[in-house]
C-alpha cells in the first residue's frame, strides 16, 4: 500500500498541469463565447475559392 | 443554365416577393435592392456557399445601408473604439489593429461563416470573428494597408451594416471579471473533485479500518486541498461574512463563512491529533457548488449590462461639420461634435445632435420622442431634436447641444438613473440569512452542551459537523438555478429576459401600462376597413400611388398587395374581395395633389377625388350615409380610423379607414388579465380621440387611458402608479409591481422606471435594452405567458428554498445526535443540490402551447 505515498502526489501534479491549462484557456478568451463554435463545426474547410466561381456546365 | 421551378420567393432570402419585385441583369428576382445587392456580391467573390450552409434556416431580408462609413476614418475614431495590437519595430506606426463591431442582420450559422469570410473579400484584414450571441465582430486588420471605412464597408455590402460600440472598455472589463470568476470555478471544481478521490480512500478506512499512518497522510492531502479551495476560490466568502459580521447585515455569506471556517478549522485538529473526524470533501464541494451559483447569477447580470449599453447606439456615429479651413463638410464622429458646430444632414439621415435649422426647409419622422410616424414640417429658426429622422431635403444646422445634453441624451439618463434607482428588493433568501445564521449558532452551541458533560472531544466533533452539513448550500442554489432554467425556457418561447431579477420582481398582481402603437396595434399604417364597389380599386390605386403622403402609400401598398390567401390570412380589410392585379391599363392625366388634403386627377375623361372628408364635402361631394353601402362617417371617426375617401364625377364611390389595426388577440388577452386582478392602462402619444377608441374597444376604463403623452410624461405617469404601489403595500411586504410594456425609445425612460420593462418587438434593434423584457414575436399572448411564467418561477423558487430548508434541518438533526459521518454528509449535500437542480429544470414555467 506504501505505492500511494508516491502516487497521490504526482496524481495531484498531473491534476495542477491540466488546471493550468485551464486558467490559460479562461484567461485567454476561449470559453468567452461557446454558441458560436458550435455552429462553425458545420463548415468545411476545403470550400475557399477566391474570385469567380467556377463556370457551371448544366 | 438549367432549368428551375420558378422559386416563389426572393431569390436571396427566400421571402415573399412584393407585387413588383426587383430584377436583376440575368432574371433573378428579389424583394428588395438590398436582397439584389448581397447577392450580386456574394456571386462575384465566390462566396454562393452561403445558400447552401444556410439550408432550411430562414432567411431575412439584407440590410444594406449603403453608406460611405467615411466617419470610421476620423482619427478620434480609433482613440474611441480601437485597440492597438502590434506597433512596427520603430515604434511609430501600427502594425495591426483590432476593433470590435456591432453589426446589423446576422440571423443564421451562414451568416457566421459570411461574416468570418471578410479576409477573403477585404485585403488587409487578417481576421474577422463573429460572436453569434452578442452580434460583436472582433476585427483584426493592418492599418497600413487597409481603413476602416474600407472594413465597414465591405460588412455593409455583406449585408451586415457595422456600428462601433460605445462603452466597449466597459464591455472589456466586465469581461474580464466574467473570465476571472470561471477561473475560480474551475479551480474549485478540481479541488472538489480531487478532494472527492482522497475522501473515497478515507471512507474505506471508516468501513473496513485503515492504517493510522495512512490515515493521517491521506488526510493531511485533502486539508491542504480543502484549505486551498477556501482560501483562493472560497475567498469571496470568507470577505462577505467578514463584512456582514462587521457591518452587522444579514447575508447569506455569513453562515457559510462560519461552516467553512469550522471545517477547516476543526479538520486540521483531528488530522494532527489522529483522532475524530474530517469533512474536508465536504468543505470544498460547498465552495464548488456555491460558485456555480454565483457564476451563472453573475453571467445573467453582465449580459444585461451589456444590452444597456446598446441603447447608445441609438443616435448616429457620425455627422458633416463644417470645416472652415478646407470649406467643405467633413464626417466626423457625433461624438466629436460641440455646439456651435455647423453640421449639414442629407434626406433620409439621423439628426446627430440638438441643433436650431439655419438653411432649408424639411419634414421630420419624430417617432423617437412621439412615437407617432406622421410627419412634423421644419423651416429656419426650428429646434431639432437628436435621433428624429431628416424625411424630405437636405438642411443644415447649428448645434446647441450634444451628447447627454441633448433631448435624447437626457432621456438616457433618466434611464440610466431609474435602472440604478430600482434596486431589486433583497432576495427571500437573503432576508431569511439573519435568522438563519442566529438558528445555527444556537443550535450549535445546543450541541455542545449537549454533548458537553458527556465527551468533551464528540462534543466539539458534532457541534463542528453540524456548522457543515447546515451550511446553506443548497439554499444558495436555488434562486439562481430556478431563474437561469426559466429564462432559458422563456427565451425559447421568443421572450427574452434579460436579467433573472425581472422575473422575481413580476410577484403577484399589479398595475399594467400599455404604449398603443405597435404594442397593442401593429406599427404601421394599413387599410383597417374598405366600403365600395371592388371595381373602383383599380383607379383609385392608380390614383393614389401619384402621391408620397403616409397615408396614400398605405392606401397604395394594401390595394396593390391584394391576392386571395394574403387578405384571408391576415384578416384583411372587409370588403376587398377580389384580387387585383398591378393596376396597369388605369391611365391617370391631370393629376394634381394638395398636400394633406388629397388628389386631384381625370380617369377615363371623368374628373376623381381622392382625399379627406373635409376636402371633399368642399369640393362639393355628398357624404351623407347611404350613398356607399356600409359606410358610416361617424362610425369610422369613432373607431379612431383615418378617413380616405374617393369620388368620382362628383358622387362618392368608395370609402378606406386608414389606422393602426389592433393585434387580434388583444381584447381577449386583456380581459383575462384584468380577470385575475391587473389594473390596466394606456400612455400613448397619438391623438387622444384615436386612443379613447382604442381604449373604449379593448374595455378599459377611460380615467386609466391617456393620448398625447409626451416621453416625460409617459415617466412620470410610471412614477406616479410605483408611488401608489408603494403605498398601498402591507408593511413588510413588496409593493406591487408596475409593468410597462412599450416598443422602444420614446418609452425608453418609462421602461426603465417601471418595476419591470417589456419591450415589444418592432422597436429599431438597439432600443430595446432600456427594458427588462423584450418579446421578439408580436401579439399579446405572449405577455399573458410572461406574468404566468414569472409567477411560476416565483413558486419553483420557493419549492427550491423549502428543499433545501428540509435537508438542512435533517442534516442538522443528524449532527445534533451525532449520527452524523462524512459518507452521510458528502452524499447529503449533492443530492440536496442536485435535487434544487432539477425541480428548477424540470418545471414547467414557460410552457410551448
Amino acid at each position: 500500500m506504501e505505492f500511494v505515498y508516491i502516487i497521490l502526489p504526482f496524481a495531484l501534479v498531473l491534476a495542477a498541469l491540466a488546471l493550468i491549462a485551464f486558467i490559460w484557456a479562461a484567461r485567454s478568451g476561449q470559453f468567452d463565447d461557446l454558441e458560436t463554435p458550435s455552429r462553425r463545426v458545420l463548415f468545411d474547410d476545403a470550400q475557399e475559392r477566391k474570385g469567380k466561381p467556377p463556370e457551371s456546365d448544366d | 443554365m438549367a432549368t428551375s421551378e420558378i422559386s416563389p420567393g426572393c431569390d436571396h432570402c427566400g421571402l415573399p416577393l412584393p407585387a413588383e419585385p426587383v430584377v436583376d441583369d440575368a432574371g433573378a428576382r428579389f424583394c428588395c435592392t438590398g436582397c439584389l445587392t448581397v447577392y450580386g456580391v456574394l456571386a462575384s467573390a465566390g462566396l454562393d456557399d452561403f445558400y447552401r450552409l444556410r439550408g432550411d434556416e430562414a432567411g431575412a431580408r439584407a440590410s444594406v445601408s449603403g453608406r460611405g462609413f467615411a466617419e470610421f476614418d476620423d482619427a478620434s475614431f480609433f482613440g474611441l473604439y480601437g485597440d492597438v495590437l502590434a506597433r512596427e519595430p520603430d515604434g511609430a506606426g501600427v502594425a495591426r489593429a483590432a476593433i470590435n463591431l456591432y453589426v446589423e442582420g446576422v440571423h443564421c450559422s451562414a451568416c457566421i461563416w459570411l461574416v468570418e469570410r471578410l479576409p477573403q473579400f477585404v485585403p488587409g484584414v487578417a481576421s474577422a470573428e463573429l460572436d453569434f450571441g452578442r452580434r460583436i465582430a472582433h476585427v483584426v486588420y493592418d492599418p497600413r494597408q487597409v481603413k476602416l471605412s474600407t472594413i465597414a464597408r465591405g460588412l455593409d455590402r455583406l449585408g451586415y451594416p457595422p456600428h462601433p460600440i460605445r462603452g466597449h472598455r466597459a464591455q472589456a472589463a466586465r469581461q474580464r471579471e466574467e473570465r476571472r470568476e470561471l477561473v475560480r470555478l474551475g479551480v474549485a471544481g478540481a479541488l472538489a473533485m480531487n478532494a472527492m478521490l482522497i475522501a473515497f480512500a478515507l471512507y474505506g478506512g471508516i468501513l473496513s479500518g485503515m492504517d493510522p499512518a495512512m490515515r493521517m497522510f491521506l488526510r493531511g492531502g485533502s486539508l491542504v486541498l480543502a484549505l486551498l479551495a477556501v482560501l483562493w476560490p472560497g475567498r469571496t466568502f470568507l470577505r462577505g461574512g467578514w463584512v456582514a459580521m462587521r457591518t452587522r447585515t444579514a447575508h447569506m455569506d455569513l453562515p457559510i463563512a462560519i461552516g467553512l471556517v469550522a471545517g477547516i478549522a476543526g479538520g486540521a485538529y483531528n488530522t494532527v491529533t489522529g483522532q475524530g473526524e474530517v469533512y474536508f470533501e465536504s468543505v470544498a464541494l460547498l465552495v464548488f457548488f456555491l460558485l456555480v451559483g454565483r457564476y451563472l447569477q453573475g453571467r445573467q447580470q453582465r449580459v444585461a449590462q451589456d444590452s444597456l449599453e446598446l441603447m447608445h447606439a441609438l443616435t448616429p456615429a457620425r455627422a458633416r461639420r463644417w470645416n472652415p479651413e478646407t470649406n467643405r463638410f467633413q464626417a466626423v464622429p457625433s461624438e466629436a461634435l460641440a455646439p456651435g458646430d455647423r453640421i449639414e444632414l442629407l434626406a433620409g439621415e439621423l439628426v446627430p445632435a440638438d441643433g436650431e435649422l439655419v438653411a432649408g426647409d424639411t419634414t421630420l419622422d419624430m417617432a423617437l420622442l412621439t412615437g407617432e410616424s406622421r410627419p412634423v414640417a421644419a423651416h429656419v429658426g426650428a429646434a431639432l431634436f437628436a435621433g428624429c429622422t431628416n424625411l424630405a431635403s437636405r438642411v443644415e444646422l447649428i448645434v446647441t447641444a450634444t451628447g447627454a445634453a441633448t433631448r435624447l441624451g437626457s432621456l438616457m439618463q433618466l434611464v440610466e438613473q431609474a435602472t440604478t434607482r430600482n434596486t431589486p428588493s433583497l432576495r427571500f433568501a437573503d432576508r431569511m440569512a439573519g435568522r438563519f445564521t442566529w438558528t445555527l449558532l444556537a443550535l450549535a452551541v445546543a450541541t455542545l452542551a449537549l454533548w458537553w458533560p458527556h465527551d468533551h472531544a464528540a462534543a466539539i466533533e458534532h457541534a463542528v459537523a453540524l456548522l457543515i452539513v447546515a451550511c446553506p448550500c443548497a439554499l444558495g442554489l436555488a434562486t439562481p438555478l430556478a431563474i437561469v432554467a426559466a429564462v432559458g425556457k422563456a427565451a425559447r418561447r421568443g421572450i427574452l429576459i434579460q436579467g433573472g431579477a425581472a422575473l422575481e420582481r413580476l410577484a403577484g398582481v399589479g398595475t399594467l401600462l400599455l404604449d398603443k402603437t405597435g404594442t397593442l396595434t401593429r406599427g404601421e399604417l394599413s387599410v383597417v376597413s374598405a366600403y365600395g364597389a371592388a371595381e373602383e380599386c383599380a383607379w383609385v390605386r392608380a390614383v393614389e400611388a401619384q402621391s408620397s403622403h403616409p397615408l396614400a402609400v398605405a392606401l397604395t401598398q394594401a390595394l396593390g398587395d391584394q391576392d386571395p390567401s394574403g387578405a384571408a390570412a391576415e384578416g384583411g380589410p372587409p370588403g376587398l374581395t377580389a384580387p387585383l392585379g398591378s393596376g396597369t391599363g388605369v391611365v391617370v392625366t391631370d393629376v394634381e395633389e394638395q398636400l394633406g388634403r388629397g388628389v386631384q386627377a381625370c380617369v377615363d375623361g371623368e374628373q376623381v377625388l381622392v382625399g379627406s372628408a373635409t376636402w371633399l364635402r368642399e369640393r362639393g361631394v355628398e357624404l351623407a350615409p347611404g350613398c356607399v353601402p356600409g359606410f358610416d362617417l361617424g362610425a369610422l371617426i369613432a373607431r379612431g380610423e383615418t378617413p380616405i375617401l374617393a369620388a368620382r364625377g362628383g358622387v362618392l364611390v368608395a370609402a378606406f379607414g386608414i389606422g393602426n389595426p389592433l393585434y387580434g388577440d388583444a381584447p381577449a388577452e386583456l380581459a383575462a388579465l384584468r380577470a385575475r386582478g391587473w389594473r390596466i392602462g394606456i400612455l400613448s402619444g397619438d391623438d387622444p380621440a384615436i386612443v379613447a377608441g382604442v381604449g373604449a374597444a379593448l374595455g378599459l376604463d377611460p380615467a386609466d387611458v391617456h393620448g398625447s403623452v409626451t416621453p416625460e410624461g409617459k415617466l412620470a405617469a410610471v412614477e406616479v402608479a410605483l408611488h401608489t404601489a408603494r403605498l398601498q403595500a402591507a408593511p413588510g411586504s413588496e409593493p406591487a409591481p408596475v409593468v410597462m410594456v412599450g416598443d422602444g425609445v420614446n418609452d425608453a425612460a418609462a421602461l426603465a422606471a417601471a418595476t419591470v420593462g417589456v419591450a415589444v418587438c418592432g422597436g429599431a434593434e438597439a432600443s430595446l435594452a432600456a427594458a427588462d423584457v423584450y418579446m421578439s414575436r408580436p401579439g399579446l399572448g405572449h405577455l399573458t405567458a410572461l406574468l404566468d411564467g414569472a409567477a411560476r418561477t416565483r413558486r419553483v423558487i420557493r419549492r427550491g428554498l423549502r428543499v433545501s430548508l428540509t435537508y438542512n434541518t435533517l442534516a442538522a438533526a443528524l449532527a445534533m445526535a451525532g449520527l452524523i459521518n462524512p459518507i452521510l454528509a458528502a452524499i447529503l449535500m449533492p443530492v440536496s443540490s442536485l435535487t434544487v437542480v432539477s425541480l428548477a429544470y424540470r418545471s414547467r414555467t414557460f410552457d410551448r402551447d
